[in-house]
């Protein structure tokens, strides 16, 4: 169980660990992007922490390193094919940053940390936790930004022909608690859907996650050091 | 001619890798801290992109794209990305082990830098569009220039992180948050380059 829990404050790939970093802020700036490109991600690192945990007695050592990161990337080209036919919007939006997921610091380093030295059981379990911890950090992050400088939570995309999902309008709420502007206008910080507002953005949140994080009790085995 | 320096211009500029594009930010955030190893991470990142665009835009032009199979791009760039700095660290090695030492690990992880991948996808998508007539020249200058750009934003981030080094920063932001912040403000001041030259996919 701490396989799956680890990953959500202790070992938070995003703000604690400072792992793909460069999704987390590229595609961060509606709420949809967010979400799907964690999604993403938890698929490829679940699916490659499984493959190499199953293949971690058979690949040489000195080319394991090369043969990871091509398992990585038959994944990613997988999640490519499905999202141009089922996505095309959010593929586009994306752009690179799909085929990015290959150089996902946190996939590799899960691959060669983890999945190659322990079983395959306890590597899904350790991919889903780490999947879908990034995957609510980023969604918690592009939602941070999203009201702030659009002051709505876009969580709607197009599956083939469907729009399925909403897009929940906060302005009404904005206008109502007076975040309004001389004209009228609700008041967004419009920066923050722009690459400078991302880097503001994600140095806040690290910088609340860091106060958070100093409030836990230490673990278990480090009182048991000290 | 003009659009060689075009090209330039807005690879260092308008599409800063890092201040704009979001590419190559782990390296950014973890090499800045001094003004030496930020210089020979900025080299050696355009170095390798510079090789990459070279040897991607070659495997495109007379593999993928003759046998209609593009959709391996993925897989076959970052093989080459791969090898490319399995090479460069052995050549590094036998005839300059100085450089070798100065930049230690920071070698293998350009494999993992965002950047690089970056630069040989967004070549080849540029090559696709048509727009621009981008051929071989072309993609070996934008990886260049691209290069020259992320170097330039490392180390103007390990000058600037230089000095806060001396100043009163609240324990939560200490390291990485300010850094951030900093960062942001940053792109604020390249979003002035904004219209200066187009040159993107649309």
């Amino acid at each position: 169980m701490s396989d799956f829990s680890k990953g959500f404050i202790r070992e938070n790939p995003v703000f604690g660990l400072f792992l793909g970093l460069c999704p987390a802020l590229a595609v961060t700036n509606q709420a949809i992007n967010g979400l799907a490109m964690g999604v993403a991600t938890a698929f490829v690192l679940v699916g490659s922490n499984v493959v190499v945990s199953l293949l971690r007695n058979s690949v040489p050592s000195k080319i394991r390193i090369p043969a990871y990161i091509m398992i990585i990337a038959t994944f990613v080209t997988l999640v490519k094919f499905v999202m141009k036919a089922y996505a095309i919007d959010l593929y586009n939006t994306m752009g690179v940053f799909i085929s990015l997921i290959v150089v996902n610091c946190i996939i590799l380093g899960r691959a060669e940390g983890f999945a190659s030295k322990n079983g395959v059981g306890k590597s899904l379990m350790d991919g889903l936790g780490m999947g879908i911890a990034f995957t609510v950090s980023i969604t918690l992050l592009s939602v941070i930004r999203e009201v702030i400088g659009d002051s709505k939570m876009t969580f709607q995309m197009t599956l083939g022909d469907l729009t399925i999902g909403k897009v929940i309008d906060l302005s009404d709420f904005m206008r109502t608690i007076g975040l309004v502007d001389n004209t009228g206008e609700v008041a967004n910080l419009l920066i923050f859907i722009l690459p400078a507002g991302g880097f503001i953005a994600i140095g806040l949140v690290i910088g609340l996650f860091n106060r958070f994080k100093n409030q836990l009790p230490p673990l278990e085995d480090e009182e048991e050091e000290a | 001619m003009g659009e060689y320096i075009a090209i330039m211009i807005a690879a260092i500029t308008v599409n800063n890798y890092v201040l704009t594009k979001f590419l190559g930010l782990c390296p950014f955030i973890g090499v800045s801290k001094k003004l030496d190893s930020a210089v020979g991470m900025g080299l050696a990142v355009t170095f390798v992109m510079t090789l990459a665009s070279f040897a991607t835009y070659l495997v495109y032009v007379f593999i993928l794209d003759p046998l209609a199979i593009t959709y391996l791009d993925t897989i076959s760039f970052i093989l080459i990305i791969a090898s490319l700095v399995q090479l460069v660290e052995m050549v590094l090695e036998k005839f300059s082990p100085h450089l070798y030492k100065a930049l230690g690990v920071y070698l293998p992880l350009i494999t993992t830098n965002c950047a690089i991948l970056g630069v040989a996808q967004l070549n080849i998508q540029l090559v696709q569009s048509d727009q621009y007539a981008f051929g071989f020249m072309k993609c070996l200058l934008n990886g260049f220039a691209s290069g020259a750009g992320f170097t330039l934003a490392l180390v103007l981030m390990a000058g600037l992180r230089e000095r806060l080094e001396f100043s009163n920063i609240p324990a939560v932001f200490k390291g990485a948050p300010v850094t951030f912040i900093a960062a942001g403000l940053m792109a604020l001041a390249f979003q002035g380059f904004d219209k200066l030259v187009k040159i993107t996919v649309n």
